[in-house]
């Protein structure tokens, strides 16, 4: 079973403002039955020009419908522009917190109340709206999604991206794509905190650095033809490597060698870097 | 409040016969089954008998069964074993919907360079034998084929399969786990190489498994470091358990007739919510699946969410749904089978053993139906 907060599980049992308000002032639906949840939130706003009412239909698992209906709860009363400043956070918040691979619930609330309130100024009412370039193919998640929530949640994994918004959680194809999203991302935040650069590695960071980046950059490139590597010997700037699998019996494993495994180790590493096969 | 527990596939109880036979060997004959003093001495007979227990079972000979940990340890032994024995060039054969004790270990093996063919099923689960007929036609091949699915309990043709693997030259593995104990098996018919059985799948205790390895199959050894089991899996032996797990195989062999039983009320179960409930289907083929096992699709709504109220009327059951295997699809089988995801979302599976009484039955499908009407109103799709 899941961790989950009574607040959760209140909610699900007893979801508030569950139905479809007749004639509202803003509609918005995201999700779909193949990505598992689903959710429909309209709402209504007052003469003051605050949303006097919230409602929500959701297909979902309990966070599901614990989200959907703490978002209701959360926009009742406010302006459109007070709205549209909630984020994921705040409905996990409100819940007293959501397991790290439910986040995606909260983030599901936080995109219908987007796509609600666009509706209200646009009259806009397709689904969900997908812009700019869509990156996990499998759940219709796209860059600009990845990067709010990579932003909004500070995340630094691909891992705790497909928990927050799905992508990659389906064939793993973007698994590469979203990590690049992440690095932009980091790095931009990075910048802006101007943190200062790291002093330089030992040799134990280096290897460090050096395996993760084999684990992360270049293993799941060879894997998909059934190789792998490992890492033998590390020493200056040379990295003495052995390739394992397909890769061992394969023809242009010395291409593979040079574009592939010493292009992610200088990129990654350092610029420096030379990579022998241990044959 | 009561439980009422369908979700036997997941794991049974512990027969109170079996956890009286185990207790002695806690409390009295605990010595080392290897040690040269009649104090250990005296415990080895015990095993014998046991093993002689699990063999009748399944028609082995006694010789012809190792004890393992658990059901996953009986496929990673099989899988890995056999594979590493045969060589390079070795084809490795599977299906799409097997569990994930044999799934992880043939991909680990593909990862390694080995080629692998996992075998697709169709909407109603059955193994595509055209498939299989075709992939057996390039080279030598190991095969993993489960006998009976765990998730919709839809059996596999292992008898034929295993005569065609066979007949092509090459050794099968069966995971068995779900069918020990609750369909006929017999090894001296179906010409299987080896076949897992897991404890806590018939009502032994979690924690103890088996796996037949017919005589002459050529199989490297992955524990090793003790002489226990003829050299094939090095280890103290984990009496007490063996003990228990040869009991449970006794009290199965004996109660298999008493699976029409259990299989009328599975039917009363799933006629009975079919009925109750609005847009719910079967998922499996329902003419050839193992007596205990439904498993049924709740249109428009999540299993999780399902899950979650039948829980808090004490009533335990599970679900192919994302959400609760913390993946973000459906499990494997339900997608392998193609069910829409309208449906595959809100899968449950009911799962039975002999302690389900027509009781529970009427207790589920009296509750069932304002669960899902609830979750149906607030689903979006209806």
């Amino acid at each position: 079973m899941w961790d989950y907060t009574d607040k959760v599980l209140d909610h699900f049992k007893n979801p508030r403002n569950v139905g479809a308000i007749e004639n509202p002032d803003g509609v918005g639906e995201v999700g779909s039955l193949a990505c598992g949840d689903a959710l429909k939130l309209t709402f209504k706003l007052g003469e003051d020009k605050r949303i006097a009412d919230a409602k929500f239909k959701t297909f979902g698992c309990a966070s599901a419908i614990a989200s959907s209906s703490a978002l209701t709860e959360i926009i009742k009363g406010m302006t459109l522009d007070e709205a549209s400043n909630v984020t994921n956070l705040d409905i996990a918040e409100f819940l007293g917190g959501l397991p790290e691979q439910k986040m995606h619930c909260s983030v599901m609330g936080r995109e219908a109340l987007e796509v609600a309130i666009k509706n209200h100024y646009t009259g806009d009412t397709s689904k969900k709206i997908l812009e700019g370039k869509v990156i996990c193919t499998c759940f219709g998640i796209t860059e600009e999604e990845i990067e709010h929530v990579v932003r909004e949640n500070n995340l630094t994994t691909v891992e705790e991206v497909t928990n927050y918004c799905k992508a990659g959680g389906g064939c793993g194809k973007c698994l590469p794509d979203i990590q690049a999203v992440i690095d932009r991302v980091q790095a931009e935040i990075n910048k802006q905190t101007d943190s200062p650069k790291p002093a330089k590695m030992t040799i134990i960071e280096r290897i460090r650095l050096i395996e993760e980046t084999m684990d992360r950059e270049i293993r799941p490139l060879l894997k998909q033809d059934g190789g792998d590597l490992e890492l033998i010997d590390v020493s200056g700037n040379k990295v003495v490597i052995s390739f394992r699998g397909m890769c061992a019996k394969c023809q242009i494993a010395e291409f593979t060698m040079k574009d592939v495994v010493e292009a992610k180790l200088r990129e990654f590493v350092s610029a420096d870097i030379v990579v022998e096969e241990d044959k | 409040m009561k439980t009422v527990y369908f979700d036997n596939n997941a794991t049974t109880c512990v027969a109170p016969e079996v956890t009286e036979v185990m207790i002695p060997f806690f409390k009295e004959y605990w010595g080392n089954p290897s040690s040269m003093h009649y104090f250990g001495g005296q415990v080895r007979k015990h095993i014998e008998e046991a093993r002689g227990k699990v063999a009748s079972l399944i028609g082995a000979d006694p010789s012809e069964i190792v004890f393992t940990s658990c059901g996953s340890e009986s496929d990673n032994m099989a899988i890995n074993g056999a594979v590493e024995a045969s060589g390079a060039g070795t084809r490795i054969i599977t299906s799409r919907v097997e569990h994930p004790a044999v799934q992880g270990p043939c991909r680990h093996l593909r990862d390694q360079g080995f080629h692998l063919t996992e075998i697709g099923v169709d909407s109603a689960g059955i193994l595509d034998m055209a498939e299989l007929r075709e992939s057996l036609l390039e080279g030598p091949v190991f095969a993993s084929l489960m006998w009976a699915n765990n998730e919709t309990g839809v059996i596999f043709p292992i008898e034929e399969i295993s005569q065609m693997i066979k007949s092509a030259g090459g050794v099968i593995h069966t995971d068995a786990v779900q069918a020990a104990g609750k369909l006929p098996i017999d090894v001296s018919k179906v010409p299987v190489d080896m076949l897992s059985i897991s404890g806590h799948k018939l009502h032994a205790p979690k924690g103890i498994g088996a796996l037949y390895i017919r005589k002459g199959t050529k199989l490297n050894t992955f524990m090793l470091g003790g002489h226990q089991e003829n050299g094939r899996r090095a280890g103290t032996e984990n009496v007490p358990y063996i003990v228990g797990l040869g009991k449970a195989c006794e009290m199965a062999a004996a109660g298999l007739k008493d699976e029409n039983r259990i299989a009328t009320l599975r039917d009363k179960l799933e006629n009975g919510l079919l009925k109750a409930c609005p847009d719910t289907m079967v998922n499996g083929d329902r003419k050839n699946r193992l007596p205990n096992t439904s498993n049924i699709s709740f249109q428009y709504i999540e299993g999780e969410a399902i899950l979650y109220h039948l829980s808090d009327l004490g009533i335990c059951a599970s679900s192919g749904s994302a959400c609760t295997s913390g993946s973000l699809e459906p499990s494997h089988v339900i997608r392998a089978m193609g069910i829409p995801f309208t449906a595959a979302h809100g899968s449950i599976r009911f799962s039975l053993s002999r302690y389900n009484t027509e009781e529970d039955v009427d207790y589920v499908i009296e509750n069932m139906p304002p669960i899902v009407d609830r979750l149906r109103k607030l689903s979006p799709f209806v």
